[in-house]
C-alpha cells in the first residue's frame, strides 16, 4: 500500500547521498592549495607535489576526477590510504562495525530506559513520579558529552568503584561480558542527551495522544487504563519519538570523535582524528561520507518504521 | 451472569436512566464555569430522548458525565445519575469499566477523531466484543465483528474489518463508530451530534438506522444534536438546553407543535425550512460565558419575551402539561403570542449583464502523476467535468451537491485560484486566459472568496484592524485616514462592534471571525463573491445573522453570489438561481422555484427528500441514496449518477450520456431555462414519490 512512497524514500536517500558526495569533492577542491600540497604540508618540494598528484590521480581532468568519486562513493571506492597504502574501505570498515556497535548500543540504552520512563511520565503526568522524571531529564540534556564522559571515567573507573575498564575495545568474539564491560561507559556518556531528548520527546507526544478523543473512545468501551496504553496510545504516541531516534543517531554519529577519543576507543571517530592530524585526504572524505551515509540511511529506516506504525502516510493524498 | 440478572430484576419499575437536579463545575485560572447547571432528564427503554440546544449549552458535558468521563478539572458539587438504579457517581472505577461499552455506550462527536488512526476498523470493534462478551475464539469474535458491521448497513463488512480509519468516507466513519457502540447490545446509546458534518443524504440514512437500532435492539437512546430537524424527525421526547439548564422538555409533538419557551420558539425561527418561504430570525447576542451567572433568567438578555421580572430571583421549571414543562416566567405569553416565522418576500431582482461566464470548464488534479505513471495505471481526479454556467450582475446562484462533488473545486477554479484543466473563462467579456496584468489585478479585486473555516482564512497574527484594510491597500489607492474611515464603515456594515479592531482572529467567535472575512471581501466593492459553505461551521442561530447580513450586503452593493452549500435549506434562503452538481457535472439548473418543484432530476429529488422536516408528523416517503459518491477517479460511465439512482431505466443510462437541454422540450437552453440531465421524459420527472 506504501509501497510507492517508500519507494520515493529510497530514491531521496540515494540522490541525497550523491549530493553529499558532490559536496565532499566540491570542498575538496575548494581546498586553498592543490590536495597535494596540503598533504605534503611543509615538506613539499616540486617533485613530491608532483608525484603524490600523480599517486592520486590528481593530473586527471576535472570532471573525470568527479565522476570517478561520486561512483566511488557508491561502489565504496575510495581510493588507498596515503598513509597506509591499505584501501580507505578497509581501513574504515572494522572501525565503523565498532562505532556502530557502540551507537546501536547507545541507541537501544535510549529506547529500553528513555521510552518506558517518558511513557510512565506521562500517563502520571503531573504527579511526583512524572516531576522527578522530568527534572532528572533536564539535567541530562544540560551536560555536554564530554563531562559526562570524564565524571564517568573518574568515579566508576578507578577505586574504590574500579568497576569498568577506563577504556579500549574488546571483540563479541572474546566473550559478551568483556565486550559489554568496554561499551557501557562510552555509550552511557553518549547517551545522556539523547537520552533526554528521546525521553521529553515521548512524554510530550504521549500526553497529547492520550488527550485525544480516540483514547476517549478506548477509555469508554471499558478498557482498562493498561490496555488503553499498549494498545491505543503507544502506537500513535511514539510515533514523533521515532523521527527524534533518526536524528540523533545522526548527532551520535557526530559526537562519538570525542567519547571515542576520551574512552580510547577504536573507532571511526579515532580514525577521522588519526586521519586529519596524518593529511590522509582519502581517508579523511571518506571519514565524512561515512557518517552522513548513515545519517541518511537512519532517516530512511525511520520512515520504513513511521509507515508501518502510522497507516496513514501515503504520497499524493492528503 | 448472574449478577445482571439479579440487577435487570432489582431494577424493575426503575427507569433506565434518571439524572436529577445534575450540576458540574470546571476549575480554570481565575474561577469556575457553571456548565451544567440544575439539569434533570430521564430515559426509559425503547424510547429516543432528544437533546438540542447551541453549541456550548452543555450537551457534551451531560453526555459525558452520564458515563462519568469528565475532565479532571471538573466537579459534581450536587446531583444524581442513576441507571437502572445504580448509583452511577458512587461507582468504583471497576464497576465503571465493566459498565462502559457494554451496557451504556457512547459515541463520541467528530468519527473521524474518535476512531484510532492506527487500528483497523475491525480490531476496533472486535475489541470491545473481546472485552465484555462471552466469545471464544477469534472466529466467534470476528462473527459477531460482521454482524454489527451488517447492522449500520456499511458495505462490505469483510473488507471493511482490514481497512483503516481513515480509507473509510465521513459517514461510514460515523457508522463504523456506532458499530463499536453497539458491538456489545448496550441497553443505553448515547450519540453526540451523530451526524453533523454529514451530508444530508447520508445523514438521512444515518437517521433510519437509529431508528432500525431502537426498533431492534431493547435500547434507550440520548440523541445529542443542534439539528431540530433531526429531533423532530427521529426522537420521543426532547430536551432544550440552553448554557447549561433545560430550558423546556417535553414529548416532541407538544415541544415543536407548542412551544412553551421563548429559547425554543427562537431556535426554530431561526432554522431554515425548506419549501417555506420562511423569514430567519437570528437570535441576538451569544450564549454568554458561565464564569457567572447572572440572578434571574439566564436567557434574559436575548429574549423577545423579557422584562424586568425575568432578571431577578430563580427562575423555576413551570408545567405546561403532565409531559411538558418549560423554565420561563412568561410561558403563558410566549405561548399566546409566540415568535412570528415571517415569510420572506422573495426579491424579484432584475439581474443585469452578464458578468462572469464559464463555458465547458473542466479541472483535473494531477497529482504525483509521475511517480504513479511509471508505477502502474494512473487516473487523474477529474474534479469538475465540463461545466458551463453563467452569472448576472446582482444575482445569487447556489451550487449545491454532496461532498465530493466538486463544488469549491469549481468556486476556485473560477477566481483561477486553480488553473482550469480546460475551457473559458470570461470576466466582463474578457478572457481570463488573456489578460494583461492590470486587467488580472482589476479582476482580484473585483472577485472575492469567502471561505468555510473563518479562522483558517484569517491571518492569525493579524488584528481585525489590519486585516480588513488588506484589500484596499492593495487594490486601492486610498490614503491612511480613507482607509481607516473606510474599515469602520464596514465594520459597522457587518454589525461588528468598533471595539473588535484590536483583536486577534482566535478572540473572536466563529460568527465574528465570519463577518470579518465578509468585511475583507467586502471592502474593494468586489462585483462577484464565491461564498463556499460560508455558514457550515457555525450555530444555526449564527447561521441566520450571518445569511441575513450577506443578503443586506447584496442589496447594498449590487454584488453576484455564487454560493456553495450542502445545506438547501441556505440555499433557499439567498439564492435566485440554482445548479446541482453531481460527480464534476451540472445534473440540474434553473430558478429556485423550478428546481424546487417537479419536474425534478432524481439526484435533486433525492437530496430535497433527505432534508429532515421539523415537522414532527411529516411523514412523507423518503428516498435513500445507496452507498456513496463515487471515485472521482474513475466516475460511472454514461450518466454518472446511474450507480445510485432510484429511477434508473436501464442501460440507456450506463451507456449514454444524458445531455442538460431544458425541460420544457423548447430546446432552449439559455441560462434561465430550467435545465435537466436525465433520460427520463418530464412526466416521469414528476411522478409522486410513492410511485417511484
Ligand atoms: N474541561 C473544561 N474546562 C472548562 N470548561 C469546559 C470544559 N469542558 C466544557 N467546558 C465548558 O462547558 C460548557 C458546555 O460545553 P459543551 O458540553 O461542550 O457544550 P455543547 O456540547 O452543547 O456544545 C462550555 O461553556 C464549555 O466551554
Ligand atoms: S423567563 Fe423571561 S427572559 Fe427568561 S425565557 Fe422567560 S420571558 Fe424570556
Ligand atoms: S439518466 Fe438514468 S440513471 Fe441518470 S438520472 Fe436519469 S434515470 Fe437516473
Ligand atoms: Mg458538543
Amino acid at each position: 500500500m506504501n509501497t510507492l512512497y517508500l519507494a520515493k524514500r529510497v530514491v531521496i536517500a540515494f540522490l541525497s547521498l550523491f549530493i553529499v558526495s558532490s559536496l565532499v569533492f566540491g570542498m575538496t577542491m575548494a581546498l586553498p592549495g592543490s590536495a597535494a600540497e596540503i598533504i605534503l604540508g611543509t615538506q613539499q618540494t616540486e617533485e613530491s607535489v608532483q608525484q603524490v598528484r600523480e599517486e592520486m590521480g590528481l593530473n586527471r581532468p576535472l570532471h573525470v576526477r568527479y565522476l570517478d568519486f561520486v561512483v566511488g562513493t557508491f561502489t565504496l571506492d575510495w581510493g588507498q590510504s596515503l598513509v597506509s597504502d591499505q584501501p580507505v574501505v578497509d581501513l574504515i570498515a572494522p572501525r565503523l562495525a565498532r562505532t556502530l556497535q557502540l551507537a546501536l548500543f547507545a541507541m537501544l540504552l535510549s529506547i529500553v530506559i528513555a521510552i518506558p520512563l517518558g511513557v510512565i511520565a506521562a500517563a502520571d503526568r503531573d504527579t511526583i513520579v512524572d516531576t522527578l522524571i522530568t527534572s532528572v531529564s533536564y539535567v541530562g540534556v544540560s551536560i555536554p558529552s564530554f563531562v559526562s564522559a570524564s565524571l564517568l571515567l573518574l568515579f566508576l573507573t578507578t577505586p574504590p568503584l574500579d568497576l569498568f575498564p577506563t577504556g579500549g575495545f574488546v571483540p563479541f568474539s572474546e566473550g559478551f561480558v568483556p565486550w559489554l564491560r568496554h561499551l557501557i561507559l562510552p555509550a552511557v556518556s553518549l547517551n545522556v542527551i539523547i537520552f533526554a531528548y528521546v525521553l521529553r520527546q515521548t512524554r510530550s507526544s504521549m500526553i497529547e495522544t492520550l488527550e485525544s478523543d480516540y483514547i476517549r473512545t478506548a477509555r469508554l468501551k471499558g478498557l482498562t487504563e493498561r490496555s488503553v496504553l499498549a494498545k491505543h496510545a503507544l502506537r500513535n504516541g511514539l510515533l514523533p519519538t521515532v523521527t527524534v531516534l533518526a536524528i540523533n543517531f545522526g548527532w551520535m554519529m557526530g559526537s562519538v570523535v570525542i567519547v571515542e577519543e576520551i574512552f580510547s576507543y577504536p573507532g571511526m571517530g579515532r580514525l577521522i582524528v588519526q586521519a586529519i592530524s596524518e593529511r590522509d585526504l582519502p581517508v579523511i572524505q571518506a571519514g565524512i561520507l561515512v557518517p552522513t551515509a548513515a545519517f541518511i540511511f537512519a532517516n530512511l529506516l525511520a520512515d520504513i518504521v513511521y509507515t508501518y506504525l502510522d497507516p496513514r502516510i501515503q504520497l499524493g493524498e492528503q | 451472569m448472574s449478577r445482571q440478572d439479579f440487577d435487570r430484576r432489582s431494577s424493575q419499575g426503575d427507569r433506565l436512566l434518571s439524572v436529577d437536579g445534575l450540576n458540574v463545575e470546571f476549575a480554570v485560572p481565575g474561577g469556575t464555569i457553571r456548565a451544567l447547571r440544575d439539569v434533570s432528564i430521564s430515559v426509559e427503554t425503547g424510547e429516543t430522548l432528544g437533546i438540542a440546544g447551541e453549541s456550548g449549552s452543555g450537551k457534551s458535558t451531560l453526555a459525558l458525565a452520564i458515563v462519568r468521563y469528565l475532565d479532571s478539572n471538573a466537579r459534581v458539587p450536587s446531583g444524581e445519575i442513576r441507571f437502572k438504579g445504580r448509583d452511577l457517581l458512587g461507582m468504583s472505577r471497576r464497576e465503571l469499566q465493566s459498565l462502559r461499552g457494554n451496557e451504556i455506550a457512547h459515541v463520541a462527536q467528530n468519527a473521524s477523531r474518535a476512531l484510532n488512526p492506527s487500528l483497523t476498523i475491525g480490531e476496533q470493534i472486535k475489541e470491545t466484543v473481546e472485552l465484555h462478551q462471552d466469545v471464544s475464539g477469534n472466529a466467534a469474535a470476528m462473527e459477531r465483528v460482521y454482524e454489527v458491521l451488517h447492522q449500520v448497513n456499511i458495505p462490505d463488512p469483510e473488507g471493511m474489518v482490514d481497512r483503516y480509519p481513515n480509507e473509510l468516507s465521513g459517514g461510514q466513519q460515523q457508522r463504523a463508530l456506532i458499530a463499536v457502540g453497539l458491538s456489545c447490545n448496550p441497553e443505553l446509546l448515547i450519540l453526540d451530534e451523530p451526524t453533523t458534518g454529514l451530508d444530508v443524504t447520508t445523514q438521512a440514512k444515518l437517521l433510519d438506522l437509529i431508528e432500525e437500532l431502537k426498533a431492534e435492539y431493547d435500547v434507550g437512546i440520548v440523541l445529542i444534536t443542534h439539528n431540530l430537524g433531526v429531533i423532530a424527525q427521529i426522537a420521543d421526547r426532547v430536551n432544550i438546553l440552553y448554557a447549561g439548564e433545560m430550558m423546556e422538555k417535553g414529548t416532541v409533538r407538544e415541544v415543536f407543535e407548542e412551544p412553551a419557551n421563548p429559547y425554543t420558539q427562537a431556535l426554530l425561527a431561526t432554522t431554515p425550512e425548506l419549501d417555506k418561504n420562511k423569514e430567519l430570525r437570528a437570535i441576538p447576542g451569544q450564549i454568554p460565558e458561565l464564569g457567572s451567572i447572572p440572578d434571574g433568567c439566564i436567557f434574559a438578555d436575548r429574549c423577545a419575551f423579557a422584562t424586568e421580572e425575568c432578571r431577578s430571583g430563580d427562575i423555576d421549571v413551570e408545567t405546561v402539561s403532565p409531559t411538558h414543562q418549560t423554565r420561563c416566567r412568561r410561558w403563558e405569553t410566549a405561548v399566546a403570542d409566540p415568535i412570528e416565522t415571517g415569510t420572506a418576500t422573495r426579491r424579484s431582482s432584475t439581474p443585469g449583464d452578464v458578468i462572469l461566464s464559464i463555458e465547458n470548464l473542466v479541472k483535473h488534479y494531477d497529482e504525483g502523476a509521475f511517480l504513479r505513471n511509471l508505477l502502474g495505471d494512473h487516473q487523474p481526479v477529474r474534479a469538475v467535468r465540463d461545466v458551463s454556467l453563467t452569472i448576472r450582475e446582482g444575482e445569487t446562484v447556489g451550487l449545491v451537491g454532496e461532498s465530493g462533488c466538486g463544488k469549491s473545486t469549481l468556486g476556485r477554479t473560477l477566481l483561477r485560484l486553480h488553473d482550469p484543466t480546460t475551457g473559458r473563462i470570461t470576466f466582463r467579456g474578457t478572457d481570463l486566459a488573456s489578460m494583461s496584468k492590470a486587467q488580472r489585478r482589476e479582476f482580484r479585486s473585483e472577485c472575492q472568496i469567502i471561505f468555510q473555516d473563518p479562522e483558517a482564512s484569517l491571518n492569525p497574527r493579524k488584528t481585525v484592524n489590519e486585516i480588513v484594510p488588506r484589500p484596499l491597500r492593495l487594490f486601492t489607492d486610498l490614503d491612511e485616514p480613507a482607509r481607516e474611515e473606510r474599515v469602520e464603515e464596514l465594520l459597522d456594515q457587518v454589525n461588528l462592534s468598533l471595539d473588535l479592531k484590536t483583536k486577534f482572529p482566535h478572540e473572536l467567535s466563529g460568527g465574528q471571525q465570519q463577518r470579518v472575512a465578509i468585511a475583507r471581501a467586502f471592502a474593494a466593492n468586489p462585483s462577484l463573491v464565491v461564498l463556499d459553505e460560508p455558514v457550515s461551521s457555525l450555530d444555526v442561530s449564527v447561521q441566520a445573522s450571518i445569511l441575513n447580513l450577506l443578503s443586506e450586503l447584496r442589496e447594498e452593493y449590487n454584488t453576484s453570489y455564487l454560493l456553495i452549500s450542502h445545506d438547501m435549506g441556505v440555499i433557499e434562503s439567498v439564492c435566485d438561481r440554482l445548479a446541482i452538481m453531481y460527480l464534476g457535472k451540472i445534473v440540474e439548473r434553473g430558478t429556485l422555484e423550478d428546481v424546487f418543484e417537479p419536474p425534478y432530476h432524481p439526484y435533486t429529488r433525492s437530496l430535497l427528500s433527505s432534508i429532515p422536516s421539523l415537522d414532527p408528523d411529516d411523514d412523507t416517503d423518503r428516498i435513500r441514496l445507496e452507498g456513496d459518491v463515487p471515485s472521482a477517479r474513475t466516475p460511472p460511465s454514461g450518466c454518472s449518477f446511474h450507480t445510485r439512482c432510484p429511477q434508473k431505466i436501464g442501460e440507456v443510462c450506463e451507456a449514454e450520456e444524458p445531455p442538460l437541454e431544458a425541460v420544457d422540450g423548447t430546446g432552449g437552453d439559455g441560462e434561465a431555462a430550467h435545465c435537466v440531465s436525465c433520460h427520463l421524459d418530464r412526466e416521469e420527472m414528476s411522478r409522486p414519490l410513492d410511485d417511484i
